[in-house]
């Protein structure tokens, strides 16, 4: 009790400082760690000319651009462009422009090669998106044609070809075939030539071509020719004058001679190509000049087009498989790479284009099978010391990683699967094991003290530069941040993230290194699994007390399909050694998993599992588990919202499930539900209160002796909703046709504790709720600024308490149970500012006891996370604080929250594409980690009040030292002195 | 000398003008109009201009992140095909504080762009964006100074040693030394001198 008080008492005067988070330059990286992702690779352009750095420019799922370092995987320059702008083609023009396409082909940019500056941008006009668009999925890009003496950029996108310049990006003229009512499928223009020809179709049957003058757009000649058995899907150019399609049945392939006077068509049976029925047939999109590849569910078939559209099967491949374009390299040569998996390893080929049966290059290279299978290929050439070709492979995988091989090795690899994190938790670290000594001492005491006595001369700004780089060193070095066992302050965990890709991966809270990586074999596509993804990863097993000696687990929820109702999958990890326990693939749908907070004899958390009709099912399948459960069966609530219907229902257990045996599944009844007007109010945004926050007190002491109590409640919903008008576009509404109505309910009962409507304002809205509290931001269409605001709420049925003679006599009612049912009396207070800044993700501060105040971790519309104190966003700020208020440390109201660049948790660093922020308590209770993911990850630990429990890492030991010797100097020299004046003044 | 500048940006002012009138005329002939503009970080000025490391990294982002578009060398941006209403603009350079924008496209008289700062309420005669203030993100470490470590606690400590080693001895030797001699008197009579002797009142009883 005593240390708590003075806990508090240090937490009052520390709270006196301005802001608990700020950093010195020298400190970064020193609790924190950055690492820098560009996602999944779409496309890949090589730029490898004789001199200068080597690089390939990529772009990605993850709308991002960027340069890489060839020899060392390392970015030059990355730009992540909006959400909605998503890259259709790379290419590199003139040899220092980088031009993307995006937008649906609309926005044509060039950047500058060596740095990431835009050179031009410009826009694209289309007439009608929605026909051509459909048609033809990825628009067409054209780069490098020479027309006189300029680069010239073909482009057809939305029904148009434009050719752009690429000095200036400048349109040079455009042709509109929206008329025309021709799907343009392909943009071709032969080498030497100076037209342009624009096939495609019209109709399902109809075969066209346009000559085009590739200088003035002007149209020099149309052909069309009918094709009466109808085409399928698009068409693949196999040489400079033949094309291949499907018919509609799919099972005749047509080959297309367009340039000559005459269109001709030649079709061949498939089964009669290849001897036998396969399946469905799917022509790749890989150009491979005069060869095209085939797919059949899992067999992969090259076909040679030879002269008048005669087809030749050259090759069968029954394994796993990727193809990449065909590269010219010397003399007209042409190459393509093949990628196989053959039993656990992966066999390279390279093959020339015009000789199948030679293999220009095969290597075998052995691969850690957790990057599943090759999915993409791109294949660049070099030249050897000996003035023969080589060849080196980038390559995609199944989990989003990117992979460069060269002469039959792995040169780099880039975990691209963390650009797009899913969920997070959380797993210990194993304890220190007795007798086996981690902590081993490694240096002698003369080096500790020369380490401090470095530090101490940082610290007094005495150190040399060479010095301060020593300092540095040490400080990242000491192992004892990466230490892979638990540490006293609970700094060191491990991070489990899930990925869209399906991977789990552990990544060390310390230095933020990959410990395991587990691509979950229940989330990989299969025949019972056909589009499987990952939902949300929660702690399964525990262990802290009795099962001391299991290793601690997660749990993976996934589905089978992008849609509510497809059949759940289940898989559980253990956390230590990165291995799958068990997978479970479900009858049931699943909906919502609730982890329910009981656990069994072997510390396993029970989870509810609710499918889309509303059926509860229980995990772990055990009869304890059962026995547990059936003790709390009417304990247990939960609520659900459809945000398109307007309702939200609150649920409660009713019995087992009827019709089908067994004893884990329960129906449910609905308690309530709440239906919005449709015509009014639409949900837009929802929170509630993370379930494992810890709240130290319920009582509030206020300025003037008085106490409040907080309205604490685990089961509070915090529900925004706007008026259906404006949630279209921004910047369309007009402030009198927009409001917001934010509500507070309680998810047992549906009580709504409060209802708040805040007119003019709009979308969207992100919230957090924590303890008694929720804090939400959102835009005022009146001010045209954006705003948070607080709700804080108490309860009053407590507020007699306060009377200690009412205590004395026993006439309180803290003992009494609190039910929900009991119907409190609540009160609110809320407060609205300005904040500045567009938000992207909303969070708070998680400490060990909850004492600790709070912080606001606000990510920012530029990619960084902004602490800011709670007591900024507190509803008893007035313009004017009393003296009292004051020492309670209220900040006088201003209209806007101020933004303190020093209180960026992020300090200088960006985490680009920011998705989410995750707090993680530490046991020590000042400190809390932050992480926040995007396409960046990045890691560090705050103490929102400074860290009063513990010396900071930059306490002088070398100064304590100092000052204890100089003491015992003295006292020694006090007392010899002392000694003789005293012999002197016996002698007198 | 003086006047160079001045010009300088009269014509950039005129060409900004030309240019947003010019072109949001020829595009509203589409659904939206195009917002023009321009970036300008203050620092450059002192570092020579054109830091392309700082400037690529630059991002305008409008409405919040509906579109998102970078700078080019010369500072200039577009948003093309913004239906006319009400929009809010955001520069996202690291270092520098912008104040978000609020632009009004109207319909009514195509290419005429009314900007205002919504930090300050100060309106813009030109899309002209300069930020507010720099961002310094790390604290700035004092230099070294004797009086820091003085006010250290162990500075403290150090110091309160001080007083006590040379000030105190002072004071004894001010003290009357018959006084002196009757206090030693005490304490050898008393053994151990307790604090009820050393206040007056305690004295005055024995």
């Amino acid at each position: 009790m005593d240390i708590r008080v003075f806990l508090l008492l240090l937490l009052v005067l520390v709270s006196s400082v301005e802001h608990g988070f700020s950093l010195y330059e020298d400190q970064v990286g020193l609790m924190d760690w950055h690492q820098r992702y560009i996602g999944k690779v779409k496309h890949a352009v090589f730029h490898t000319q004789k001199t200068g750095r080597k690089r390939v420019v990529v772009s990605t799922e993850e709308n991002v651009v960027a340069s890489l370092d060839l020899r060392h995987a390392e970015i030059f320059w990355r730009h992540v462009l909006g959400t909605n702008d998503a890259v259709d083609a790379v290419d590199i023009a003139l040899g220092k422009y980088v031009i993307t396409l995006s937008s649906e082909g609309s926005i044509l940019r060039a950047w500058n090669l060596p740095d990431g500056q835009m050179v031009w941008e410009s826009f694209l006009q289309g007439s009608n998106p929605s026909k051509s668009l459909l048609s033809v999925p990825g628009s067409i890009v054209q780069i490098n044609l020479k027309v006189d003496k300029d680069n010239v950029i073909l482009v057809f996108s939305k029904g148009f070809l434009h050719a752009v310049s690429s000095i200036d990006g400048d349109v040079l003229w455009d042709k509109d075939f929206s008329a025309e009512s021709i799907e343009v499928q392909q943009i071709i223009q032969p080498p030497e030539s100076y037209v342009i020809y624009a096939v495609g179709f019209v109709g399902s049957s109809q075969f066209d071509v346009y000559q085009i003058n590739a200088k003035s757009g002007e149209l020099l000649k149309h052909k069309s020719a009918a094709f009466p058995d109808g085409f399928y899907g698009e068409v693949l150019l196999v040489s400079s004058d033949m094309l291949v399609s499907l018919d509609a049945t799919r099972s005749n392939l047509v080959t297309i001679s367009f340039r000559k006077e005459e269109i001709s068509f030649s079709k061949t049976h498939i089964s009669y190509l290849v001897g036998e029925s396969l399946g469905i047939p799917v022509i790749l999109p890989s150009k491979l000049s005069g060869i095209l590849a085939v797919k059949f569910n899992t067999l992969l078939v090259f076909i040679r087009v030879k002269s008048e559209g005669k087809l030749e099967v050259v090759d069968k491949i029954a394994n796993a498989a990727a193809v990449s374009d065909a590269l010219s390299f010397s003399e007209g040569q042409q190459a393509f790479a093949l990628v196989e998996h053959v039993d656990g390893k992966i066999l390279l080929t390279v093959k020339l284009s015009h000789d199948w049966n030679s293999d220009f290059l095969k290597e075998s290279i052995a691969m850690d099978h957790q990057w599943g299978l090759v999915q993409k290929v791109f294949i660049n050439t070099y030249i050897r010391t000996d003035r023969s070709h080589g060849f080196r492979v980038l390559i995609v995988m199944e989990d989003h990683s990117l992979l460069l091989l060269q002469q039959g090795e792995i040169v780099w690899s880039r975990e691209e699967g963390l650009a797009s994190i899913i969920d997070v938790t959380t797993s210990e670290l194993p304890v220190e094991k007795k007798g086996v000594s981690v902590a081993k001492v490694e240096q002698n005491l003369f080096e500790w003290l020369k380490g401090h006595v470095l530090k101490l001369k940082g610290t007094l700004m005495l150190a040399s530069p060479e010095d301060i780089a020593v300092i540095q060193d040490m400080r990242l070095k000491s192992s004892e941040k990466s230490k892979m066992t638990r540490d006293h302050n609970g700094f060191r965990k491990l991070l489990i993230v899930l990925t869209r890709a399906g991977k789990l991966y552990a990544l060390h809270t310390g230095d933020g290194r990959v410990i395991w990586s587990l691509l979950l074999p229940s989330l990989r596509k299969s025949g019972s699994c056909k589009h499987p993804t990952g939902l949300s990863v929660y702690q399964w097993q525990v262990p802290h007390h009795h099962a001391m000696d299991e290793n601690p687990s997660v749990l993976v929820a996934g589905r089978c399909g992008p849609h509510w109702d497809a059949p759940g999958v289940l898989s559980f990890v253990d956390t230590y050694t990165g291995k799958e326990l068990n997978a479970l693939g479900l009858t049931h749908s699943v909906a919502q998993v609730i982890p329910l907070p009981f656990t069994d004899s072997t510390e396993q958390h029970l989870h509810l599992l609710i499918d889309s009709d509303q059926c509860a099912h229980l995990y772990p399948r055990t009869s304890e588990a059962i026995g547990i459960f059936q003790r709390e069966f009417s304990n247990i609530y939960w609520y659900s919202v459809e945000a398109d219907n307007g309702i939200i229902k609150g649920h409660a257990l009713r019995s087992n499930c009827i019709g089908v045996v067994d004893e884990y599944c329960f129906n449910s009844s609905d308690l309530w539900s709440i239906v919005f007007p449709s015509e009014s109010e639409k949900i837009i945004a929802t929170a509630t209160r993370k379930l494992n926050e810890v709240v130290h007190t319920q009582a509030k002491v206020i300025a003037d002796q008085d106490v409040m109590f907080k309205y604490i409640s685990k089961n509070l919903l915090f529900v925004a909703t706007i008026a259906p008008k404006a949630s279209g576009e921004f910047g369309k509404p007009t402030p009198e046709e927009s409001w917001l109505v934010v509500y507070l309910i309680d998810t047992v009962t549906g009580r709504i504790l409060h209802r708040m409507t805040h007119h003019g304002s709009q979308g969207p809205v992100h919230a957090v709720l924590s303890e008694n509290w929720v804090v939400y931001h959102y835009f005022n269409l009146r001010a045209h600024r954006y705003e948070m605001s607080v709700i804080e709420i108490y309860d009053l049925s407590r507020a007699e308490n306060k009377d200690v003679w009412k205590l004395l006599v026993g006439k309180h009612n803290l003992t009494s149970p609190i039910s929900l049912y009991s119907r409190p009396e609540v009160m609110t207070k809320s407060q609205s500012y300005f904040f500045t800044q567009s938000v992207k993700a909303l969070a708070v501060t998680s400490t060990a006891k909850g004492i600790t105040s709070k912080q606001l971790l606000i990510g920012t519309i530029g990619d960084q996370v902004l602490a800011l104190d709670k007591r900024y966003l507190d509803p008893r700020r007035s313009v004017n604080p009393t003296q009292a208020e004051k020492e309670e440390g209220i900040i006088p109201l201003s209209d806007s929250l101020p933004i303190i660049p020093q209180s960026y948790v992020t300090h200088a660093l960006k985490v680009e594409g920011l998705r989410g922020i995750v707090t993680l308590p530490t046991k020590l209770e000042s400190t809390t980690l932050v992480f926040a993911h995007g396409v960046d990850l990045f890691l560090t630990r705050i103490a929102p009040s400074r860290t009063y429990d513990s010396l900071t890492e930059d306490f002088s030991y070398a100064l304590l030292l100092l000052t204890i010797v100089a003491l015992i100097a003295a006292i020694f020299v006090t007392w010899v002195l002392s000694e003789k004046k005293e012999l002197q003044e016996k002698w007198r | 000398m003086r006047s160079t500048p001045v010009i300088l940006l009269l014509l950039l002012h005129s060409l900004l003008c030309f240019s947003s009138l010019s072109l949001s005329h020829a595009i509203s002939a589409g659904d939206g109009y195009t917002i023009n503009g321009r970036v300008k970080l203050r620092s450059m000025g002192a570092q020579g201009f054109g830091l392309p490391g700082k400037l690529s990294n630059v991002k305008v982002i409008l409405n919040g992140g509906q579109r998102v578009t970078f700078l080019r060398p010369d500072g200039y941006f577009s948003f093309h095909n913004v239906p006319a209403g009400t929009h809010l603009i955001e520069v996202d350079a690291i270092g520098y504080f912008f104040s978000p924008v609020r632009v009004d496209v109207s319909a009514r008289n195509p290419g005429k762009v009314q900007a205002t700062l919504t930090e300050n309420r100060r309106g813009l005669n030109e899309l002209v964006l300069e930020p507010l203030r720099e961002e310094q993100y790390y604290e700035i470490r004092e230099p070294f100074s004797i009086m820091s470590l003085v006010k250290s606690p162990m500075g403290l400590m150090m110091g309160f040693m001080v007083v006590v080693m040379f000030l105190m001895p002072k004071l004894m030797e001010n003290m009357d030394p018959e006084e002196m001699r009757r206090a030693q008197e005490e304490m050898r009579s008393q053994g151990v001198p307790s604090l009820a002797n050393m206040l007056p009142g305690g004295a005055a009883r024995s």
